[in-house]
């Protein structure tokens, strides 16, 4: 449990920065409400695109980047499984043998968190305060899911907002395909795979497809959009923070949209 | 082997996911094997106590193998039987017809090998007059195509029941025409029927083996279907074809190993047939082969040992990484284009034939981690398939225009206020060139993306330019 007051430095995720800073956002109102003060210093990636193509010295440069530029919080939260993955499990393992680096990376991997886990685990959240109609699946990401073991706290927190009904689609946690870099190297397999997983999902009946991880969203929503489906879908940071009257990921703004011919 | 197809594995791919054929027997893997699994993992408590002191046993026996090795020939031997040693595949498909040659064999039977696919031996025999008959259904299937095992345990499961028929009525044309093949069971009969005659004509039969224990010389076979047994017991000579990182010290360690493997591979507590021979036939024995032989593959695994690829040599060839890899039920085991498919493939078949040649196969994987959340002996396997990756980064042979999209994004990168104003900018524009709908059906440099899916726009500004605005406004 943690005492009100804590500084969480956030770690924003370089796809939630670029495309869906509402992700963010959500991310901020929901530590903040949970009594964190949260900062942000300037930051790129985690460097997972290095590090997951073999580039290891470039991956390492951004990891000590990324270790200094955090130190000073108490706590570093991402609003992404695969990115705190990427913090708290991969960077130890850069700074394998380097007696300087090795304890500052661990230190840092200690005080990192996925967001959803962060609240349930470790700040004892139990409710959100908000409200959303809607028939909700949840796709569990990967990364979380395996390396962080991310999986009933944000259907707990889910399962607390008015109005939500959850409906579990089959397979919940298989891949969706996306994979970083994966499905621009493999683009007809990483179809083939997340066209398993739209199938999946447009079956569990729900109206909403949820998850913790902007990439695989990215690429569902790409995939559920490109075959005509008005499945909405959204980071569950947005969703608990209830900020649902945003467009969904891949739709625009209504003024704009109202002004379509 | 030589004529591996891995390094044309992009192709191969392609041509697995636009073969409605393929696709729809892959459903079988997907649909089946990890619930089996599932179901039978979770009637055992102790299952992951168990997969954690079969990792124990095979890393203990691998940091002693030469001991383990020694042991396990003065057993063999004490039991009558032979040992033979083969640095390479050559050696070894040149030590069995030789062995085939002295005892004057023409026809072999086979029981399912990995092994024996990974050093090519039945076009090796059949190129020397020595005729192999796989006896297991999926290997004689596969066989009679001309085929690669697809799977190390289901080798003809990329196969739909439709085009086996076809192939029995094609090859098996001593049987009436008018006769019925529709339900697997008659499948299974008449394989069964035509196999039976090869298993009394053959003069040696060759299996592979599961585990050698050390501390009894014996060699052990699992199969479902009882070719296994046949295949070692009827002909006058047996010989074991198997890799060096088989052995375990003993019984009990077997025993052990016995209860992850067919949990891992198939659901089932135990396979069918568990077979352990250990030598010849003994004087007073009703039956087994008058000889028996051990043929150890070391084929670039000793050069394993010791090194950032030795966890892989734990591997107990259950199969169930490629049983729950997402990209493996998408294109199946043949678009890995050499004998070992899905995530122990792509962690292996770089170690024994180059990662010059397999370089897509660690590659081409999401990073799911479902392979080693079920591995029964704790494989690290996408940590290993990132050190292969590594390896091409460090060599030069990852693609140029990779090489090139990394450096440029790893100039921003390691820059973060560049970064910020590089990504700033972009967001904006490409924000308001998808103001109206929202998102990109096309653009350039993302077609890998956009061809098959919708591109959300941003936003607009990035969320660390917002954050700079709001905490200035504060």
């Amino acid at each position: 449990m943690v005492e009100p007051g804590k500084r969480v430095g956030l770690f924003v995720t370089c796809l939630v920065d670029f495309f869906r800073p509402s992700v963010g956002f959500a991310a901020v109102k929901l530590l903040e409400d949970a009594g964190c003060i949260v900062e942000m210093p300037r930051q790129s990636c985690c460097g997972q695109p290095a590090y997951n193509s073999g580039d290891r010295r470039t991956a390492r440069a951004i990891a000590e980047q990324v270790v200094e530029a955090f130190a000073p919080y108490d706590y570093v939260v991402a609003p992404s499984g695969s990115c705190a993955g990427m913090l708290k499990l991969h960077y130890p393992h850069l700074f394998h043998g380097d007696p300087n680096w090795l304890p500052r990376a661990e230190a840092f991997a200690d005080k990192t968190f996925e967001l959803v886990s962060f609240l349930v685990d470790v700040l004892g959240v139990a409710k959100v305060d908000a409200v959303c109609e809607a028939t909700v699946t949840y796709h569990d990401s990967c990364s979380g899911l395996r390396e962080l073991g991310v999986r009933v706290a944000p259907r707990r927190l889910l399962g607390t907002i008015a109005g939500v009904t959850i409906k579990e689609m089959r397979d919940a946690e298989v891949c969706c395909g996306f994979g970083g870099t994966f499905c621009v190297k493999y683009p007809d397999i990483s179809d083939a795979i997340v066209g398993k997983k739209t199938a999946n999902i447009t079956a569990s009946g729900a109206e909403m497809l949820v998850a913790g991880d902007l990439g695989c969203l990215m690429n569902m929503a790409g995939k559920l959009q490109r075959e005509g489906s008005t499945m909405e879908v959204r980071h569950v940071a947005e969703v608990l923070a209830g900020m649902t009257a945003l467009p969904p990921i891949g739709v625009p703004p209504p003024s704009i949209a109202e002004r379509k011919p | 082997m030589s004529n591996a197809t891995s390094p044309q594995f992009k192709d191969n791919a392609r041509a697995a996911l636009a073969d409605p054929d393929l696709q729809n027997a892959l459903k079988f893997v997907e649909l089946n094997f990890a619930s089996r699994r599932r179901e039978a993992v979770d009637k055992l408590p102790e299952f992951d106590e168990l997969r954690d002191s079969s990792r124990d046993i095979k890393d203990h026996t691998l940091a002693h193998l030469d001991l383990y090795l020694e042991e396990y020939e003065a057993r063999v031997n004490a039991a009558g039987g032979h040992v033979h040693y083969a640095t390479n595949a050559e050696e070894a498909c040149r030590i069995i017809l030789d062995l085939c040659r002295k005892l004057g064999a023409k026809t072999v039977t086979k029981g399912k090998s990995m092994v024996g696919e990974e050093i090519g031996i039945n076009d090796f025999l059949e190129a020397n007059g020595v005729t192999p008959v796989e006896t297991d259904l999926g290997e004689y299937i596969i066989q009679l195509r001309h085929e690669m095992p697809s799977h190390i345990i289901a080798p003809a499961v990329h196969l739909t029941k439709a085009q086996v028929e076809a192939d029995f009525r094609r090859v098996h044309t001593q049987l009436p025409r008018d006769r019925n093949l529709v339900d697997p069971a008659s499948l299974l009969s008449e394989a069964r029927g035509v196999l039976r005659e090869k298993f009394l004509a053959a003069d040696v039969g060759i299996t592979g083996a599961n585990f050698l224990v050390a501390e009894t010389g014996t060699s052990i076979i699992v199969t479902n279907e009882g070719n296994g047994d046949l295949t070692q017991t009827l002909p006058r000579a047996h010989i074991v074809l198997a890799s060096i990182e088989k052995l375990v010290p003993t019984l009990d360690d077997l025993a052990q190993l016995l209860r992850v493997l067919a949990r891992s591979a198939t659901g089932q507590e135990m396979s069918v047939y568990t077979t352990l021979s250990t030598g010849p036939r003994r004087p007073g024995d009703p039956d087994g082969p008058l000889d028996y032989h051990v043929v150890l593959l070391d084929n670039g695994r000793s050069a394993m040992l010791g090194g950032e690829f030795q966890d892989m040599l734990r591997c107990i060839r259950c199969g169930a990484c490629m049983n729950h890899c997402p990209v493996y039920h998408a294109v199946g085991g043949h678009a890995y284009g050499w004998v070992y498919p899905g995530p122990m493939g792509a962690v292996l078949t770089p170690s024994l034939i180059g990662i010059d040649k397999a370089g897509d196969l660690p590659n081409a994987s999401t990073f799911c981690g479902r392979c080693e959340e079920v591995c029964p002996v704790r494989i690290p396997l996408p940590g290993m398939m990132r050190s292969w990756r590594e390896r091409e980064f460090e060599r030069h042979l990852s693609p140029a225009t990779m090489r090139a999209g990394l450096a440029f994004w790893a100039f921003f990168a390691k820059r973060p206020w560049l970064y910020g104003l590089a990504t700033g900018l972009a967001a904006r524009a490409l924000a308001y060139l998808g103001r109206t709908h929202g998102r990109f059906t096309w653009l350039p440099l993302a077609s890998g993306w956009t061809r098959r899916r919708d591109l959300p726009a941003p936003q607009g500004a990035t969320f660390q330019a917002q954050w700079k605005a709001r905490k200035a406004g504060r």
